[in-house]
């Protein structure tokens, strides 16, 4: 039965990202990226890691699906067709999952329980981590007191983040773009507004 | 949006439980599923869906950049000052077992410190970088700086 579920979704997420592939509309593209969240959230609940599939479902079906609708405001809603077929791409990413592939043939079997990450630290967070730290919910004991220190280190990567945003898209930089000549080729906003594409033709 | 009173109204119908069951995520990490990541995002998206339907502006009188702004780095100086608060008691850095007189209490106080630090910086960072895109979108298109001569072209 579980595999049976594992199935559809890994065929609905195959579905999903071919067509993210062949569409021009972005729009539709944002919307199926979310459906991949989705979808890769109930894989993660099949796998019973449901605070891994919580922030895949709020973070991943969620945020990220409005800021890109926010970021297609600011820019275009269809991709520009592609002038020729390039194929170094394609060779790229065959190559790289040829080599993911080749990777995989050394791993333990899936769910193997002899695998070595089942008998490095997880036995101590299972049969310890009641006692020295208390909190039912084992994944928050983990992330917050015996990795407390990587918690921290992707706290400060999102208030990174964040500040890099800020700088990004605040007013320092507007004045020095207006003043720079405007590249025929580059998008601009359209006045309207509603996010349709600016004509950017050069009149003849 | 004035016109939708449908959204309008489902909004304000939809964003106390929101921002309840963020609170919930928040605190009840330690029991469930959750903690002060996901407990952040679901706050922020709160406010997202507000900005959304009444308009930045509003969104800015609730979520000011002088409150949004500074809280992205308290968040993370709350949780690196908790670390450093049990340095001074003795312990590790980040060990919260000198939190309290029983170590089971100071974990359970420092988790639940440490998870309000990742959510207030998840929550004022979120909000910030989707009013960041909103407000420059509206820069940009409705109020064209008159000096640049640079007037949107149709």
């Amino acid at each position: 039965m579980e595999q049976a579920i594992d199935i559809v979704l890994m065929a609905f997420m195959a579905v999903t990202a071919i067509v993210m592939i062949r569409l021009r509309n972005l729009y539709a593209v944002v919307m199926l990226s979310g459906i991949f969240s989705l979808l890769s959230a109930s894989m993660f609940v099949v796998l019973d890691a449901v605070d891994v599939a919580f922030t895949e479902a709020a973070v991943g079906a969620g945020i990220s699906t409005v800021l890109m609708l926010g970021t297609l405001a600011l820019t275009f809603r269809e991709e520009r067709p592609r002038r020729r077929r390039d194929l170094t791409p394609l060779a790229v990413v065959l190559v790289t999952g040829a080599a993911l592939i080749y990777g995989t043939l050394d791993m333990p079997h899936f769910g193997d329980p002899n695998a070595p990450i089942h008998h490095h630290v997880a036995p101590r967070y299972i049969e310890d981590s009641p006692v020295e730290v208390g909190p039912p919910n084992m994944v928050t004991s983990v992330l917050a007191s015996y990795r407390g220190y990587d918690t921290l280190g992707e706290t400060t990567v999102i208030f990174t983040a964040g500040v890099a945003v800020m700088v990004l898209l605040s007013g320092v930089w507007r004045r020095r773009r207006r003043v720079a000549p405007l590249d025929p080729d580059a998008g601009r906003v359209s006045a309207d507004g509603e996010g349709r594409p600016a004509h950017t033709e050069t009149d003849p | 949006m004035r016109m939708h009173s449908v959204l309008r109204t489902s909004t304000k119908l939809l964003m106390p439980p929101i921002m309840l069951f963020g609170l919930y995520v928040q605190f009840h990490g330690d029991y469930g599923p959750g903690g002060g990541f996901q407990a952040g995002v679901i706050f922020a998206v709160a406010f997202i869906l507000f900005a959304l339907i009444f308009g930045p502006d509003r969104a800015r009188a609730v979520a000011p950049s002088w409150v949004t702004t500074p809280l992205c780095a308290a968040g993370v100086l709350l949780y690196a000052g908790v670390g450093l608060v049990t340095m001074a008691l003795g312990g590790e850095y980040l060990n919260y077992n000198v939190l309290a007189a029983d170590p089971h209490d100071g974990q359970h106080l420092g988790i639940l410190l440490v998870e309000l630090g990742v959510g207030l910086t998840v929550w004022a960072v979120m909000v910030s970088i989707f009013l960041a895109f909103v407000e420059r979108g509206r820069v940009e298109t409705t109020a064209p700086d008159p000096e640049s001569g640079d007037a949107p072209r149709d």
